[in-house]
């Protein structure tokens, strides 16, 4: 881990030098990773241009590990789009990554949303927390300046009326109804305990996940509350061990998950545990070790190795940036969209090209992207994983529309789909 | 009633690492009166460094005790040379200056502190290598381990051990002089910058302690995990009465098992109005509850109009 | 006592000063937008903070009472301006409604919060105040059961902006050939609001009842012992520091057009005392500064930080955010180190400061 982090954070940092390179003559790649054809300059050089797209996350406080996924995963995008040389209106294009820090506080997130606006991006991708990818919407939208968060899932977001909000992630409601008749389906839960961090994502998800469960006949034995910040849950979980659950959901991020694992299997408790895309990572398996075993979680999107182009992202982020956190491949997709429309829009200009976000049908490494009329990604596929030997493993998926033939056959227990 | 004696345990566990933690704020806080923000910070630090020792040595085939134990070692010491540090460079200046300076130095510090970690640490959670062998153990319906048992009795020990320091020893009598009144305590010899001094070394190694036993306890680690137990730590000692030994002792017993018993049954009281997501607050709620009636908190003495 | 004389009236004695000032103040979101509108938003924030500071500064520079959850009444206001003006209940007040009732429930907030505790002292009375802020941060985070107030962590959205007959605050509009833009507008609003604060904030400090509060700050023993109701006058600062940090949470819920929880956070509370002492306690230019300072400081590290580190080593070491962050909190410690009065404080402060022994 250690070591392989080493050469991520120095490629970090000569990318970072590559690009500001202060606007002059792009250094001929020198330091950065990517294999430039060294043989760039030799046909009758075509006019240049750059685009710029904005990246906002919380890269200083208690997410800034999450924030920097984001970011890498952007700039991995980021990459392989200069790589391919691509042609806009007969010019080649660069893209540049703006990568901003909102700190997660949602004052500083409107003031970077204008500083991206000022700075004349193409597009923002972003940002990480619903709470600032609110705020920071508004400013997006007067500047007619497409937005993709590859991670809020607050459903608010993309209800504003907006036409410049779209969201590569399923919102809480999709995943939620997931995970909830699942639990009750497949595993056969009569009784489950529900707890979330009370975030706007824990929250969220949680209450979704207790009116699936619900629905589907189960019993809410116990519904229990931390915070993002605690590392303490025995309270909570001793007294839902004498509720006697067979179940119990988390809606929250692997960072509490895992030390909650611990204190699970600490206690006695027999329930199985499951969790939504926040801690389906290996980071939950890194923090949780053995206690990790047998959990079920969701992530939104198909399972990566399904996808043509997912191994290969996983492969060339890890060889770059070290271990995927949660949502590095969403804002590798992210970018992708927008680059995307603009190749058909023929036109980095956020007036003609953001139309065709909308109309977006790009295969990503998460799955097939389209947008509803909303923003939301259409038809969003869940994938249920199990953890087992320490490795996240494919149970099935639901939705989606690349697997979606696929998909429901092979999973044994078809169940009847709840979802909206 | 197993469920009572388990949030008991589990009151216990988490009061102990508070105690320690609220020893070092009011160590600080009842020799020179300035609330020492910045602790949180050190007991994250030390947390941090036996973090890395730990892993460094992981591979050498010692037994895993003698590692954890000079993880502990070299964390005490970083925490002690941070702790006389932290004292040197933004308090001593200051010990003149008016009364909210070095509480927005510590503040200051306290960010410093956190982005170096963040720098040195990573942004990422830490697994803090398991060193002892978790065993489990059932009393009564409730279950406990080693390393939970562990971290009670050492706390025991090092309460009694500070409490021998300070009442039984020169520099606990020079401490407590110092405490009461600096300019006597000067005129009768003794020597007011050594005694601040080692109220932050002591406090700080005793923050090292508590952070590894935090480490060792929930197996995770992060540079922003000093911040809440630093507050939660500053509120035991407050409710304890600040400045007070016993009373951070207490207060941090106190504020664990109100935690405890307040997520675990104030919920079905209210009818779940008051669940455990007011967890934060049960603290907080009690302490202005005790401070309207003992405005000096539990132990603490009515001191005269100290402005 | 209060040096020269004030027989002739403030403005007479000062005109040229607030004149240039008057002037100064109207130029700055067309200068700053010039860099882009992200400086205007920039400043906004910084006259928000002013205010708050300026609230704040009657509590601790006047009164002496130390109080870490100031961003209480903030999150109040804001919340107050936000179930009023939104779609969320489907009330829409007009901000001149707004404004006042969030003013006066903070202020009730600050009575509530003063009367059981005003008899505690110095760090007793900070870690109430303290609990206090994280109480109501953690009742708005939570109150969306049983019955939905606050939609909890969601946050509320759509708030309405500032809006005056036709005349929104949230769009560019020109006048005479100018094109003034949202933020632009709201600077001006921020503006007039901060010199109310600002006159009330000097009317105050030369009243009886300012009077009575540095002699509560100073000596409370003795304050008592000369016949000032120490209660009701220290239930007055909270009061008065409480209103005005309504009043600054509902101008940011507006000019947000959203809230949630994680706005009103511990921190907040503690980077707005920051502004207080680092600036010079009790001294209303100093606090003025140190607000300024403290808001702007970390944006412009941003824009900074990056150049900086390619000039002194030719590359980037360390990631910009790490060491932003960084800065600010060495510039903390720095300024503290070498100016333990603030940077601008009031004569009278250093005076007693250089004359203090303990």
């Amino acid at each position: 881990m250690k070591d392989a982090r080493i050469p991520g954070v120095l490629i970090v940092l000569a990318a970072s030098v590559a690009m500001i390179g202060c606007g002059k003559k792009e250094e001929p790649k020198a330091a950065a990773p990517a294999p430039a054809p060294a043989a760039a300059p030799a046909p009758a050089p075509k006019p240049e241009m750059v685009v710029k797209i904005g990246h906002v996350a919380p890269l200083t406080g208690p997410i800034a590990h999450l924030g920097k996924d984001n970011e890498n995963g952007a700039r991995l995008a980021v990459d392989d789009a200069n790589a391919k040389k691509l042609e806009i209106d007969g010019k080649v294009v660069k893209f540049e990554l703006l990568g901003e820090d909102d700190q997660a506080d949602p004052k500083t997130g409107t003031v970077v949303a204008q500083k991206l606006v000022d700075a004349k991006v193409a597009g923002v991708v972003g940002h990480l927390n619903s709470g600032t990818t609110i705020p920071a919407s508004a400013i997006y939208n007067q500047a007619g300046l497409p937005q993709i968060s590859p991670s809020a899932t607050n459903p608010k977001y993309t209800q504003q009326g907006f036409n410049t909000t779209f969201r590569v992630m399923a919102n809480d409601i999709q995943q939620g109804s997931v995970v909830g008749s699942y639990a009750v389906k497949d595993m056969g839960a009569k009784k489950v305990a529900i707890i979330d961090d009370r975030t706007a994502y824990g929250q969220g998800l949680a209450d979704e996940v207790e009116k699936a469960a619900k629905a589907a006949g189960a019993n809410i034995v116990a519904r229990e509350f931390t915070t993002d910040k605690a590392t303490d849950f025995k309270a909570i979980l001793t007294k839902i061990k004498a509720k006697n659950p067979d179940v119990i959901f988390l809606g929250g991020m692997d960072a509490i998950g895992g030390p909650m694992l611990k204190q699970i299997k600490e206690l006695g408790i027999k329930a199985k545990f499951t969790t939504g895309d926040g801690g389906c990572s290996p980071e939950l398996i890194k923090l949780a070790g053995a206690a990790s075993e047998g959990v079920i979680c969701t992530q939104a999107g198909l399972p990566v190795d399904k996808l043509p182009n997912g191994q290969k992202f996983v492969e060339d982020f890890t060889k770059k940036y070290g271990q995927i956190q949660i949502y590095s491949p969403y804002s590798y997709d992210a970018v992708m969209v927008l680059v995307d429309a603009m190749k058909r829009a023929n036109s980095a200009d956020p007036v003609k090209y953001l139309p065709e976000v909308g109309k977006t049908s790009y295969d990503g490494v998460t799955g097939k992207v389209e947008f509803d009329e909303k923003g939301d990604i259409k038809n969003g596929a869940i994938t249920v994983f199990e953890i087992k030997d320490g490795k996240l493993v494919t149970l099935k998926s639901e939705g989606g529309t690349v697997a979606a033939a696929a998909a429901p056959a092979a999973a044994p227990a078809a169940a009847p789909e709840a979802k909206k | 009633m197993d469920t009572l004696l388990q949030q008991l345990i589990n009151g216990l566990t988490l009061g102990a690492v508070y105690a320690l933690v609220a020893l070092g704020y009011t160590m600080v806080y009842g020799i020179i009166g300035l609330i020492n923000f910045a602790h949180g910070e050190v007991v994250m630090i030390g947390t941090m460094v036996a973090f890395t020792v730990i892993v460094s040595l992981a591979g050498s085939g010692m037994p895993p005790l003698l590692i954890l134990g000079i993880g502990l070692l070299v964390a005490v010491v970083a925490c002690m040379v941070l702790g006389w540090g932290l004292e040197r460079v933004a308090y001593r200046p200051l010990r003149h200056a008016p009364r909210l300076t070095p509480l927005i130095t510590a503040i200051g510090m306290s960010i410093v502190l956190q982005n170096v970690a963040m720098i040195i640490w990573g942004r990422n959670y830490i697994t803090f290598p398991p060193m002892i062998d978790k065993q489990i153990y059932e009393f009564g319906g409730a279950s406990f381990t080693n390393v939970q048992v562990a971290i009670v009795v050492l706390a025991a020990l090092v309460m009694i051990g500070l409490t021998y320091l300070v009442q039984r020893t020169r520099m606990g009598m020079a401490m407590r002089a110092t405490a009461q009144n600096q300019h006597v305590a000067l005129l009768m010899g003794v020597d007011i910058n050594r005694v601040i001094a080692m109220a932050f070394i002591i406090g700080s190694a005793l923050g090292a302690l508590a952070g590894c036993m935090v480490g060792s306890y929930y197996e995770i680690a992060h540079y922003q995990m000093g911040f809440m137990l630093g507050l939660k730590a500053f509120t035991a000692a407050v409710l304890g009465g600040i400045g007070n030994m016993a009373g951070a002792m207490a207060g941090g017993l106190l504020l664990g098992i109100i935690e405890a018993l307040g997520a675990g049954y104030i919920g079905d009281l209210t009818g779940n109005f008051l669940g455990s997501h007011y967890q934060d607050i049960f603290a907080f709620m009690v302490l202005i509850i005790v401070l309207m009636f003992r405005p000096s908190g539990l132990f603490g003495e009515r001191t005269g109009d100290r402005a | 006592m209060n040096g020269p004389s004030t027989k002739r009236p403030y403005w007479r004695q000062h005109w040229l000063g607030l004149l240039l000032v008057v002037g100064v103040l109207l130029a700055v979101p067309f200068v700053a937008a010039l860099g882009g509108q992200a400086w205007v938003r920039i400043a906004n924030f910084a006259i928000l903070y002013v205010f708050l500071a300026l609230g704040l500064n009657i509590v601790v520079g006047y009164a002496g009472l130390l109080d870490l959850g100031y961003v209480a009444f903030y999150a109040v206001g804001a919340y107050c301006y936000a179930l009023l003006a939104s779609p969320h209940f489907g009330i829409h007040l007009p901000f001149w409604v707004i404004l006042p009732c969030g003013a006066a429930l903070a202020c009730l907030f600050g009575v509530l919060l003063g009367a059981p505790t005003l008899k505690l002292r110095g760090d007793y009375l900070a870690i109430v105040t303290l609990g206090f802020g994280e109480i109501i941060r953690i009742f708005m985070n939570n109150l969306n059961a049983p019955i939905n107030i606050t939609n909890g962590a969601q946050g509320i959205t759509l708030i309405d902006p500032v809006r005056i007959g036709d005349f929104s605050f949230a769009r560019t509009s020109t006048f005479f050939g100018i094109s003034i833009s949202g933020p632009q507008k709201y600077y001006f609003l921020l503006v007039a609001l901060a010199v109310l604060v600002i006159v009330v904030n000097i009317r105050l400090q030369n009243s009886r009842i300012g009077r009575a509060w540095q002699a509560i700050r100073e000596d409370e023993v003795a304050a008592k012992a000369c016949g000032i109701n120490t209660r009701n006058i220290k239930l007055l600062a909270f009061a008065m520091g409480a209103s005005f940090g309504g009043i600054a949470g509902g101008v940011f819920a507006a000019m947000q057009g959203f809230v949630s929880p994680e706005s009103f956070s511990l921190m907040e509370s503690i980077t707005i005392l920051a502004m207080v002492v680092l600036g010079g306690m009790g001294h209303i230019p100093g606090v003025i500064l140190g607000a300024i300072l403290l808001t702007g400081l970390p944006e412009a590290l941003r824009y900074g930080i990056e150049p900086l580190q390619q000039a002194v080593f030719g590359r980037m070491i360390i990631d910009p955010e790490s060491l932003r962050m960084l800065v600010f909190g060495l510039a903390l410690v720095l300024v503290m180190r070498f100016r333990p009065a603030g940077l601008w404080p009031s004569s009278l402060r250093r005076r007693e400061l250089a004359e203090a022994t303990d």
